[in-house]
């Protein structure tokens, strides 16, 4: 069993590029509940980064920080260091608006906004002070989403017409329609029949040409089919009983599901528990 | 076998044609329904009947000059019922101008998380409080409070904008614009509450998705929670529209009872339901009549402006 508090030493050989996230010993509290204990964890630039684990471990919790997404629960707190490009996420002088512009989000259920589908990429695009073409930037996101086609004749239905895949690919070109650098995705194709999980399995491959992707997911063929780099979040029982969430292992993706140095990791990917 | 098992020996149809009290429970209860719902109806259909009925003597008498006459004169029988009609639909227009901005900005405040829940929640109740007031009270305090208060500070526009038509008298004690401020506060608890209601069921994941965009609170509030919400919020406005409309007593104390359409909204007016109250007591023959052809205008005024609400409501959600 691993002590949660020490540092994982494979992180350190994971990550050879340049990094982009720098997670210093972060813990998240919610009140006085701990969720999230002691993470190091750097995420290089342009790879798919996976987070797996049993539900409760933090994972989620960990990804809301990123873009400061938690900000909006007024009980939590997070201690410890999260740094992009070298700026300390959670410097006063940093305005969160001004984060989630670099770091874009997709969501675990899709949530179009009640607008049309060319008004749901151009919303982001407007509050993000966009001057130029925005039927031009409309198409490319919606070709970055794998999109265009299927809807390039019916721009000014409401975007909830579509369906669920078409929604989450609609969110998704929202998303890199304000040219986020990282991209972060919350489960994003847990509502998501299998084929419409490909269609956006294939279009995180594209993604990660021009943008970093975090991904939490509890799929873990979806994690060893689209990651460069998983880490593997486990629950335990503290002091008191409630249970914190921590990082068991992060490495490369083929380590964790062929040769994982933890014996936990091992019996997660091999279907033991969680 | 034991007695807690159920036999299956009778044929379905057997079993189903014996008679069994919750089965015939079932019926009853399903035509007692059905009663109560046409009954509804019933009464609807009744009150409009009687209206048209005892409203026919005028109907005949006076056509449809009635809608654009002045004259309210029982002496010599002759009625119209402009001045009523203008008052009562200026007096609500002028205290919707004042309570929409007023309701839908107090429900974004009060469906935003600006302050803790502990000062939130009974601030949400004495809003809805003050629908609770009687509207005889709004008269009195209106007459003896709120006009004392506001006057000097009508006068001082009367001074600046009298050149304007609808500034353009000396502000009476007993004047339209008056009234319709007190009808704002009247149906500001309506537009609050159900504007906060539709704001507040608004999914989470759509804030979350347009903070996460890069929204600043405001641009996710007007963009996007408002527009989605908007179908509450417009119905909130129809059902404040709907009471300012038939608001009677704090409008035939407060309005001056005036029998003339004046462009100015500080001189005396008149509404459909002022006028009511004011007359039906003394009132008899073709007098009568033209009172309940009045409240006939009132009844379609109030059924269109609630149709006109649905129109909306449901135009708002097939674009959600």
């Amino acid at each position: 069993m691993t002590n949660p508090s020490t540092r994982p030493t494979s992180t350190n050989n994971a990550v050879s590029d340049d990094v982009v996230i720098r997670t210093e010993n972060v813990s998240v509290y919610y009140g006085a509940f701990q969720a999230v204990r002691n993470v190091y964890l750097d995420i290089p630039k342009n790879k798919v980064v996976a987070f797996i684990g049993p539900s409760g471990c933090g994972k989620s919790t960990l990804l809301r920080c990123y873009n400061r997404l938690n900000d909006l629960i007024p009980s939590a707190r997070v201690d410890g260091k999260i740094t992009y490009q070298g700026i300390d996420l959670y410097d006063p002088k940093v305005d969160p608006v001004e984060v989630r512009r670099r770091i874009g989000m997709v969501f675990q259920r899709p949530n179009p906004f009640p607008k049309s589908i060319y008004e749901n990429i151009a919303f982001g695009a407007r509050v993000n002070g966009y001057k130029g073409d925005m039927d031009e930037l409309v198409e490319r996101s919606l070709r970055g989403a794998a999109l265009w086609e299927e809807v390039k004749d019916k721009l000014k239905q409401s975007g909830l017409s579509l369906s669920g895949g078409q929604q989450q690919r609609l969110c998704i070109a929202r998303t890199i329609a304000i040219e986020p650098e990282v991209i972060l995705m919350d489960e994003p194709c847990s509502a998501l029949d299998p084929i419409s999980t490909l269609r956006v399995e294939d279009l995180m491959h594209d993604l990660k040409q021009r943008f970093t992707i975090i991904i939490v997911t509890h799929n873990m063929q979806q994690a060893s089919r689209v990651a460069d780099l998983t880490g593997f979040f486990n629950a335990e029982a503290g002091e008191g009983g409630s249970r914190f969430g921590y990082l068991v292992e992060y490495d490369r993706t083929e380590h964790i599901f062929n040769a994982p140095k933890e014996q936990a990791t091992q019996d997660y990917v091999s279907g033991r528990f969680g | 076998m034991t007695p807690s098992t159920i036999s299956h020996q009778e044929t379905l149809i057997e079993s189903s044609q014996k008679f069994n009290a919750p089965r015939l429970i079932d019926r009853i209860f399903f035509w007692l329904t059905v009663a109560l719902a046409v009954s509804v109806g019933l009464i609807l259909l009744w009150i409009t009947w009687s209206l048209l009925s005892i409203a026919f003597p005028a109907i005949a008498e006076f056509n449809i000059g009635f809608l654009f006459s002045q004259v309210w004169n029982p002496v010599e029988d002759a009625y119209g019922a402009l001045p009523q009609i203008y008052g009562t639909i200026v007096s609500s227009i002028v205290a919707l101008l004042f309570a929409i901005p007023l309701g839908v900005g107090v429900a974004v405040f009060l469906s935003e998380n600006f302050l803790p829940r502990k000062i939130l929640t009974p601030i949400a109740f004495v809003i809805e409080l003050l629908a609770a007031i009687p509207s005889v009270v709004y008269g009195m305090w209106g007459i003896f409070v709120f006009i004392p208060f506001i006057l000097p500070g009508l006068q001082a526009i009367y001074g600046t904008f009298g050149w304007l038509p609808f500034f353009s008298t000396q502000p009476s004690t007993r004047q339209l614009f008056a009234t319709a401020l007190v009808l704002a506060i009247m149906i500001l608890p309506t537009i609050i509450a159900i504007s906060r209601d539709s704001l507040v069921s608004t999914p989470p994941e759509l804030r979350q998705g347009a903070y996460g965009l890069g929204a600043t609170r405001w641009e996710t509030l007007t963009r996007v929670l408002v527009p989605s919400a908007l179908s509450g919020i417009i119905g909130s406005i129809m059902l404040a529209l709907g009471r300012a409309l038939g608001e009677t007593m704090a409008a035939a104390m407060l309005i001056g009872n005036s029998n003339r359409v004046s462009a100015s909204l500080f001189a005396p007016a008149s509404t459909i339901s002022a006028l009511i109250a004011n007359q039906f007591g003394e009132a008899s023959g073709l007098q009568r009549s033209a009172l309940f052809y009045e409240a006939l205008i009132l009844m379609i005024m109030t059924l269109l402006v609630n149709m006109l609400a649905e129109v909306i409501v449901n135009r708002f959600q097939q674009v959600e």
